[in-house]
């Protein structure tokens, strides 16, 4: 197989959340390579990391997150891809901390105090991680101090904000104040089911969305500017 | 037959109470403490909602135990008291529905994925077993597993339910309309596919519960009724979809827009109907005389 085949196989896999091997689905690619093998293969063959990353990983995620974007996937769906992802990762973790490869920057994501849904941050989690971004994930049940803490030990990252309860959305218009109290020029996302874009903009939040394919978007033209 | 049915059969719609969780904060729970902490130390206003529901007229009232499985009250280190605390759900309710109502006892999601490693299948078995085994001694007239999305945690859930309780197990999913204009659960599944699941597990009433106003319910069983006519079907709708009112979110739909749609949603095919986010007795109030 030559090296255009083997990156079109490896974007299959992330988009059908086929991991390795051992991964059972999807049915028709049972027993076959998953994206951990395909990934060993590129790299033996020559392939450098930046085309797996660009040409077949960010890619395979994107049409997945797009699938998700019209209703046509859905949670597991994503939440398989991104292992899928993470598994051809592994590989490439050297090349990322010997700098060969960059990311595309840092994005910490968390949900709010109070708050201890996970679902909907790991979905964002996973179609951000996917197009290039580092995650730094604070998990859930995340205060002010904690946000913080995470933007000084990462400067210049961006932040994203979760909540899925009408009681527990209040918390963010706090953390937003206490981050722009300490740092400027923070790009600041929110999203959950009880979000709306009028909240977004009263707590002072820079970014709604409840499709994490935007906001995987938005964060790429915070880069451009 | 079971109790539900047998109520059914003889008032032949049956109206179940409105929310819970917005409820306990009106009463002064604080967003980061735990809802079912509440049977243990204020019973006594978790009993004034029970009743306010019994009040306004349902046939049925649920029990303060929807994150009553050890998965979601590990976090506020109360997993250990799993039992104890649906029991006293259980026997809350009870005592406020006197001896015309019956007690659904309720059981959410433990918000922890199977198909991702997360959990295992005994652990679930036995986490919600644990549950079911506390709500029934404590007094439920049957058991509702509601805000379900994914078929297998559902599954294992009806599964607990029938292996634990001799009583009859009802079994609702949540259901958003997606961006290609299908009813479905964030985890891909369809009403009928629910439907099918919980038909062949023994569920003895399916349904639909939250994400959706009145409108979007009504289209649901209708999906169900195209496919099953004869299962019993019971749905608790939202008070409209949420709207943002200076910076709070609220359900907007009042007790006066919400009870004449009901009607539609019987006509629908639904035998129970009540309420779920945003709801307040005196949705449940107007529901009733609109459909009795």
């Amino acid at each position: 197989m030559n090296q255009e085949e083997l990156l079109n196989r490896l974007t299959t896999c992330v988009e059908k959340g086929k991991a390795d091997r051992a991964t059972p689905i999807p049915p028709e690619m049972k027993d076959m390579e998953g994206a951990s093998e395909l990934t060993v293969q590129l790299l033996n063959a020559g392939t450098s990391p930046e085309d797996i990353l660009n040409r077949a990983l960010i890619p395979g995620m994107k049409r997945i997150g797009d699938q998700y974007s019209r209703g046509t996937a859905f949670v597991p769906h994503l939440l398989l891809s991104a292992r899928a992802m993470n598994q051809a990762i592994v590989h490439l973790k050297p090349y990322f901390d010997s700098g060969e490869i960059e990311s595309k920057g840092i994005f910490i994501i968390g949900t709010v105090k109070g708050d201890l849904h996970d679902i909907g941050k790991n979905l964002v989690k996973a179609i951000v991680g996917g197009s290039g971004w580092e995650v730094v994930d604070l998990g859930t049940d995340v205060s002010s101090d904690r946000f913080i803490r995470a933007l000084e030990e990462n400067p210049g990252a961006s932040v994203g904000l979760s909540a899925l309860l009408t009681t527990t959305m209040v918390n963010m218009e706090q953390i937003v104040k206490d981050i722009r109290a300490r740092f400027t020029g923070v790009k600041i996302l929110v999203g959950g089911a009880p979000l709306t874009e009028a909240f977004c903009k009263k707590i002072g939040a820079d970014y709604f969305t409840l499709d994490p394919q935007q906001a995987a978007i938005y964060l790429d033209t915070t880069k451009q500017l | 037959m079971g109790k539900i049915i047998d109520l059914l059969n003889a008032r032949n719609i049956l109206v179940s109470d409105g929310a819970w969780g917005t409820f306990i904060h009106q009463k002064g729970l604080q967003p980061d403490a735990c809802p079912e902490s509440w049977n243990l130390e204020r019973p006594g206003a978790i009993y004034e909602i029970a009743l306010s529901y019994v009040e306004a007229g349902a046939d049925l009232i649920l029990t303060n135990s929807f994150g009553g499985n050890p998965f979601k009250l590990m976090p506020y280190g109360l997993d250990g008291r799993v039992y104890e605390i649906n029991r006293a759900a259980s026997e809350i309710s009870r005592r406020a529905a006197g001896d015309s109502v019956l007690v659904l006892g309720s059981v959410g999601p433990t918000g922890k994925m199977l198909m991702m490693g997360e959990v295992t299948e005994e652990e679930l078995f036995n986490g919600f077993t644990e549950q079911i085994r506390g709500l029934c001694d404590g007094g439920a007239d049957a058991i509702l597993i509601e805000t379900m999305s994914d078929l297998e945690e559902a599954r294992v859930a009806v599964r607990a339910a029938k292996q634990v309780a001799k009583l009859e197990v009802i079994c609702t999913f949540t259901f958003t309309l997606t961006p290609a204009k299908e009813y479905r659960t964030m985890m891909g599944i369809s009403p009928v596919e629910a439907v099918e699941m919980l038909i062949a597990e023994g569920a003895d009433i399916v349904g639909a519960n939250c994400g959706n106003g009145t409108a979007g319910m009504i289209e649901i069983v209708k999906e169900i009724r195209s496919v099953y006519t004869n299962i019993p079907v019971l749905v608790h709708a939202n008070a409209g979809l949420p709207v943002l009112i200076d910076g709070i979110t609220v359900f907007p739909e009042t007790p006066e827009e919400m009870a004449p749609q009901m009607r539609d949603l019987v006509k629908a095919g639904a035998d129970i109907v009540g309420g779920c986010c945003g709801t307040t007795p005196e949705h449940i109030r107007r529901i009733v005389e609109m459909v009795k």
